[in-house]
């Protein structure tokens, strides 16, 4: 990894006293044969999050950074990346709670980049349909008779924090199974599993836990807990693999 | 067979094993120091005695199964493909066979008097 120049845009700089040095890595899998970092001189406020401040650098001052983003309010999950070594959500994350004057924003680990800090989600989201992210059941609650599918606040609170995931990917990105394990399906689809398997109204449990207890499902998860640590939602897919396992060796019915 | 199952036996090999070492560990410092015990005639009279070298039996078993799996596991994260999985599924279960068979030769052969 190189860096290459400093550059910095004196017009932004008049409306705020503070400035941090945004450096973004940049590489374009077509062309380059590693990443590079370019440093910019950014003006933030304290309200600035660091996908403002990319997005300051992308019109003023380098108009091809590539960066992926849409609802700036941590709902889409699009704007994952790693913000000075850690995954976060760009959106989320404001300049001044990181504390450093140099910011690095890279590509979320444990994708294919696509270019610059836009990464391929595709693997997560093969996964995350695998796991059968919908409730199985025979009847339904529109077909006749009509009726709902009660659940009592005990029941709704046993899976609703894993109906919080924006599929961001982040989780996967610190996963460091998923770093050296290519097929495995990761913190993002088994949490996803144990939302379904969990929910009272599901009838899917025993497919779902076919389809998880493979070579490279639930049991690679070496607990590091990295997944939980990061996930922006709040969601806690490691405690959610290990009551999957409960599921399994026969603990939880 | 299914990943829990050979899970369960995985888990189940641990505790099983951290017992009986744990046994074998005491017994070794109980009946005498751990230096006379690791003496000559002493370690060719544990095989001789059959329930002892029933249990290192045991233990070598379970150690074989809990180890050559946890390998397995280990090598299965390192690189992925079918042809490769499938040798490295079929190595360990092969090298844990002829680890068990090596052993229990060992044991056999001393429990008989043979040195």
């Amino acid at each position: 990894m190189s860096e290459l120049s400093q550059i910095s845009d004196p017009s932004t700089q008049t409306s705020s006293t503070k400035t941090i040095t945004l450096r973004i890595a940049k590489f374009n899998p077509e062309q380059d044969s590693e990443k590079q970092f370019v440093d910019f001189q950014v003006p933030y406020e304290r309200w600035t999050t660091v996908l403002d401040a990319i997005l300051d650098v992308k019109k003023h001052l380098d108009h091809s950074v590539a960066v992926r983003y849409s609802c700036r309010q941590a709902s889409c999950g699009s704007c994952g990346m790693k913000i000075n070594g850690r995954p976060r959500l760009a959106c989320f994350t404001k300049i001044s709670e990181l504390e450093s004057d140099v910011i690095t924003v890279e590509p979320m680990s444990n994708y294919p980049i696509v270019r610059d800090l836009v990464v391929k989600l595709d693997q997560m989201f093969a996964n995350h349909k695998k796991m059968q992210p919908f409730m199985i059941r025979e009847d339904s609650e529109i077909t006749a008779p009509t009726k709902e599918f009660n659940q009592t606040p005990e029941q709704l609170e046993e899976y609703i924090q894993f109906a919080n995931c924006i599929k961001c990917g982040l989780c996967n990105s610190a996963c460091p199974t998923m770093a050296t394990d290519s097929s495995f399906l990761g913190p993002q689809a088994l949490g996803q599993a144990y939302r379904y398997v969990a929910d009272s109204r599901d009838k899917g449990k025993d497919s779902r836990l076919k389809i998880i207890d493979d070579s490279h499902g639930i049991w690679r998860c070496h607990f590091a807990g990295s997944c939980s640590q990061v996930c922006p939602k709040g969601v806690d897919p490691a405690m959610g693999i290990q009551l999957l396992r409960g599921y399994l060796l026969g603990f939880r019915k | 067979m299914r990943e829990s199952t050979i899970m369960k036996i995985h888990y189940a090999t641990a505790l099983a094993a951290v017992v009986l070492v744990a046994v074998h560990v005491l017994l070794r410092i109980t009946m005498m120091s751990f230096t006379d015990s690791l003496q000559y005639e002493h370690v060719l009279a544990n095989y001789k005695y059959i329930p002892y070298a029933a249990m290192l039996e045991v233990i070598l078993i379970l150690l074989s199964v809990h180890g050559f799996n946890g390998l397995r596991v280990i090598l299965l994260e390192l690189k992925q493909g079918k042809s490769y999985e499938k040798a490295v599924s079929y190595g360990c279960v092969a090298a844990m066979i002829g680890l068990v068979a090596y052993g229990s030769r060992t044991i056999l052969l001393a429990s008989m008097g043979v040195t």
